[in-house]
């Protein structure tokens, strides 16, 4: 990169926000996709929001393309550098600016750490119900980038759901205000769109978020079946009911034993281990909980337990959301994916995965938000042993097309990223695709922010729409427009 | 003019057959408006071949659904042909073990609601007039109701959508999963954007199941103020309505009605404690008659008066008793009268009545410009044809203008869609 962008940057930044030596810039060659690597030519850490459109000012106008990245932890590549760009890290914007608990609104910057938000505003008994497993550690800014979800969506939703505006810096370093602090803001619905753009229609630098009041009861069921056929039928069987749980959590034995090596959460060790969360007022909780021990009992389950304590409560959760972690305990290497079913075909989807397995010659561990569908494969294998990280991605690409065959996505909350721009094409159809860069070259016509991330391939702006043709009946003068 | 008009008709009578292109009438007037013609697509290829022609041939359009809301919006620019949703009324797929459903844009929302209830289950959504209103006219103007504060509005809704470009191009977003983060979010861009950047074909929404019983508590409260405390404290609680309103109006009582599903037993639990909290305000709950009468009041504020402006209102949930105090203060000076239904959210429709509309007009300009100072919005629903042509019926224009104005000329280059209705212009 030329002294003279340095320079500039450095003006913005100064020397302690600016860093530039190789051995310095390694740490942010890649996320938490590890097997992607660039070295970004420069990384800034601003600390305020107009540092950041100082910055991206620089970069409209060198035409530098920019990356924008909060803890770093995605697990599709969305914060992984292009070669030549600059990586703006927003760790260092990372304050409450504004706490509203009688409208039940929080306003953060983009670095503030998710966990964080929730801490804030536990004592006054609301939380923040995003909660990606890597909660203490991501940063909001990368959850509106990839519209993070959690355990809890099945009930809650998503970022999406609890982001009602943004401030945000536009390629072009316009500085945009979406949405707002009250509902149904005039106008296109941005927030909308922006949420979970994977960082390719600017940076948010401003974020006001909505809090949700913690329910009276919370109760959580360990409930251990055969098979996971059999814990699927109890899925659906709750579901049918008409029982909408705060979360249903599904482990097999692998995922168990590698969450029991890391954890100790004395889970009880079988193929198929549902975690069930009831939350809402003690009467309902205290009714529906035994609704979902009888129908877990008539599905096969042999052992029920509820959570006595909220300790035990907070352990079982925490070997849930160590399972990626921990798969480190029982395989040298392994690749996390995240395809979505309908709840309906997971029995069938869960079938063809372990034939998948046994074909490639590798354990498949799976790990899911079986409420929505969400499947966790994690394909364990050795970098070590020739050719088989290969097969490795190739088992984990195949999972995601039965995904897709199932009518269902590549992606449910972890973005597409680097990691899965190739399977777009097998999820849309390119018209599907082309309308969506509608949407970013309207926001980002030089293809800067984040660019070569999530679309299959990049086409230029002016490519698409084509000229106004008059129609025949004009030219020939029978008709002029209406 | 009759003779291009005919000569259009042919045209689109190749596309979609000629017995379903026929000319408009004084009753498809839209604000002085007359269209000449109306197209009623079959199916997704003729709604694309016919947006393809009218977009070659610079015709400019008007999507249409139940006709319950097709005179919201500023006034358009042009329209000339209206293409009709009326034959996609299907429900494509209702995948009741997935709690989804995907349905034709001209499908009426009770209609959709009425095959979805054989698996007991619902769009959780209670927007104007059901049975007329379709679910396409329903996205675009984004119309949701009380029973947003438990199950969200549209956004929170749709999972997928199919919408015709004004090129004819076919686009799908989103899909049949209630989560998936594959690409950019396509059915929340689209809904609430008015028909301005594509037609609406069809659409998936995660369902809900239908309650077993509901129960609705109405509270009389002696002022605004502290109704909107009541309100405020409902939201603080463990309590877990499925839908909180505050009604007051001219020379009415203020009242807070809220509302509770679920088994009998959980229902008295809370019913119950709603009346402990009620107590300790000097006021009582009382169990509703009938228990949807009061949820229909949004709705009867559209009763007969053509001379009435109706407002959709947007403030902080805490701003709802200023919002009765500046109406009441204004009102009273211009000798107004006035009715407002507003959601716990904030959310709030107002009507406003009196003899000369001249008077409705300042009234409206006044409170709006309140109402923007507090950093809420003011949208203006339903006025005389005289209102309307004298005030933008969105408010100021939004702060992102400039993005909303670049998305659409991207999605519509040629201006075709909807022109003029929208913010800003759009």
């Amino acid at each position: 990169m030329e002294n003279r962008i340095i320079d500039e940057l450095r003006d913005v930044v100064g020397t302690h926000g600016l860093i530039v030596e190789p051995d310095q810039l390694r740490t942010y060659e890649c996320d938490g996709l590890k097997n992607f690597r660039v070295m970004p030519s420069a990384v800034v850490l601003p600390a305020t929001g107009a540092q950041v459109q100082r910055i991206v000012r620089i970069c409209h106008e060198e035409r530098i393309p920019f990356v924008a990245r909060g803890s770093g932890t995605g697990l599709s590549g969305g914060a992984l550098p292009v070669t030549g760009c600059i990586v703006i890290s927003l760790a260092r914007l990372n304050r409450i600016l504004h706490v509203d608990l009688p409208n039940a609104r929080v306003v953060v910057e983009p670095g503030v750490i998710n966990a964080a938000v929730t801490q804030r505003v536990a004592p006054h008994g609301y939380f923040y119900a995003p909660d990606p497993s890597s909660q203490s550690v991501c940063t909001i800014g990368g959850n509106i980038a990839e519209n993070s979800g959690g355990a809890h969506c099945l009930k809650y939703g998503f970022t999406v759901n609890h982001v009602l505006g943004l401030k945000v810096v536009l390629p072009n370093s316009d500085l945009a205000e979406l949405g707002g602090s009250a509902l149904d803001t005039p106008g296109y619905d941005l927030p909308g769109i922006f949420v979970g753009s994977e960082g390719t229609l600017g940076i948010a630098i401003e974020i006001t978020l909505r809090i949700i009041k913690r329910p009276e009861a919370v109760q959580t069921l360990l409930a251990a079946f055969n098979s996971p056929d059999e814990a699927g039928a109890a899925v659906s069987e709750i579901i049918a009911r008409g029982i909408l749980p705060a979360a249903i959590e599904m482990m097999d034995r692998l995922s168990i034993q590698a969450a029991e090596a890391a954890v100790h959460a004395h889970y009880p060790l079988c193929d198929g281990l549902l975690l069930v969360e009831l939350d809402g007022p003690t009467a309902e909780v205290e009714l529906l909980m035994q609704e979902v021990k009888a129908i877990c009992g008539d599905c096969g389950a042999w052992e029920l337990r509820l959570a006595q304590s909220e300790s035990e409560r907070a352990v079982v959760w925490k070997g849930r959301k160590a399972a990626f972690a921990a798969m480190g305990r029982i395989s040298p290497d392994y690749i996390v994916q995240d395809g979505v079913i309908p709840r309906t075909a997971l029995p069938r989807v869960l079938r063809d995965i372990g034939a998948l397995s046994t074909a490639a010659g590798l354990r498949v561990a799976n790990v899911f938000h079986a409420g929505d569908g969400n499947l966790h494969p994690l394909v364990l294998y050795d970098r070590t042993i020739a050719g088989q990280e290969h097969i490795a991605e190739e088992l984990s690409f195949a999972i995601l097309k039965l995904c897709v065959d199932a009518g269902g996505s590549i992606t449910g909350e972890h973005g597409v990223g680097r990691e899965k721009q190739q399977f777009m094409s097998v999820m849309f159809a390119e018209p599907d695709l082309d309308t969506m860069q509608l949407v970013r070259c309207a926001f980002d016509p030089y293809h800067l922010s984040n660019p070569d991330k999530v679309f299959p391939r990049t086409r230029l702006c002016a490519e698409k729409p084509g000229r106004y043709e008059p129609h025949p009946l004009e030219t020939a003068g029978i008709a002029e427009l209406f | 003019m009759v003779t291009q008009s005919v000569l259009l008709q042919a045209e689109l009578s190749a596309l979609v057959g000629a017995e379903h292109v026929y000319s408009a009438t004084s009753g498809d007037v839209v604000d002085g408006l007359q269209p000449q013609l109306i197209v009623e697509p079959a199916d997704i290829e003729e709604v694309s071949a016919v947006m393809r022609w009218a977009n070659d041939a610079g015709v400019h359009l008007l999507p249409r659904g139940g006709r319950t809301k097709v005179g919201w919006g500023n006034a358009p620019r042009a329209a000339e042909l209206i293409l009709s949703t009326c034959r996609l009324n299907q429900v494509l797929e209702h995948a009741w073990g997935d709690m989804t459903a995907s349905v034709q844009a001209g499908c009426t929302v009770a209609a959709f609601n009425q095959q979805l209830a054989e698996h007991n289950q619902q769009l959780a959504l209670d927007p104007l007039w059901p049975h007329q209103a379709t679910i396409g006219g329903v996205l675009a103007a984004n119309d949701s109701g009380a029973l947003r504060l438990r199950y969200g509005s549209l956004r929170d809704l749709i999972i997928g959508i199919t919408v015709v470009l004004p090129d004819g191009t076919i686009a799908r977003s989103g899909g049949k999963v209630v989560k998936n983060v594959a690409g950019y979010d396509l059915p929340k861009l689209l809904t609430g954007s008015f028909g301005t950047l594509g037609v609406i074909v069809d659409a998936t929404f995660r369902l809900y199941p239908l309650p077993q019983a509901l129960r609705t508590m109405t509270i009389n409260v002696p002022t605004a103020v502290l109704a909107n405390d009541l309100l405020l404290r409902v939201l603080d609680s463990t309590l877990v309505p499925v839908s909180v309103q505050l009604r007051a109006g001219t020379d009415q009582p203020v009242q807070v009605d809220v509302c509770f599903v679920g088994s009998t037993a959980a229902m008295n639990v809370q019913s119950e404690q709603l009346a402990r909290l009620c107590l300790t305000m000097d006021c009582s709950a009382a169990t509703a008659a009938d228990e949807l009468v009061p949820w229909q009041a949004r709705e009867a504020l559209w009763r007969d008066d053509p001379d009435a402006v109706i407002c959709k209102t947007s403030l902080l949930p805490t701003q709802q008793a200023q919002l009765v105090g500046e109406v009441e203060r204004l009102t009273g000076a211009l000798r107004l009268k006035w009715d407002l239904v507003a959601q716990a959210l904030g959310v709030g429709t107002l009507r406003l009545a009196g003899a000369n509309e001249q008077v409705v007009l300042v009234a409206v300009k006044l409170l709006r410009s309140w109402v923007e100072a507090l950093g809420g919005s003011l949208v203006v629903l339903s006025c005389p044809a005289a209102v309307k042509q004298r005030i933008d019926v969105w408010g100021s224009s939004p702060a992102a203008l400039p993005v909303m104005r670049r998305v659409k000329e991207h999605f519509d280059p040629q201006g075709i869609l909807n022109p003029g209705r929208f913010v800003g212009g759009i």
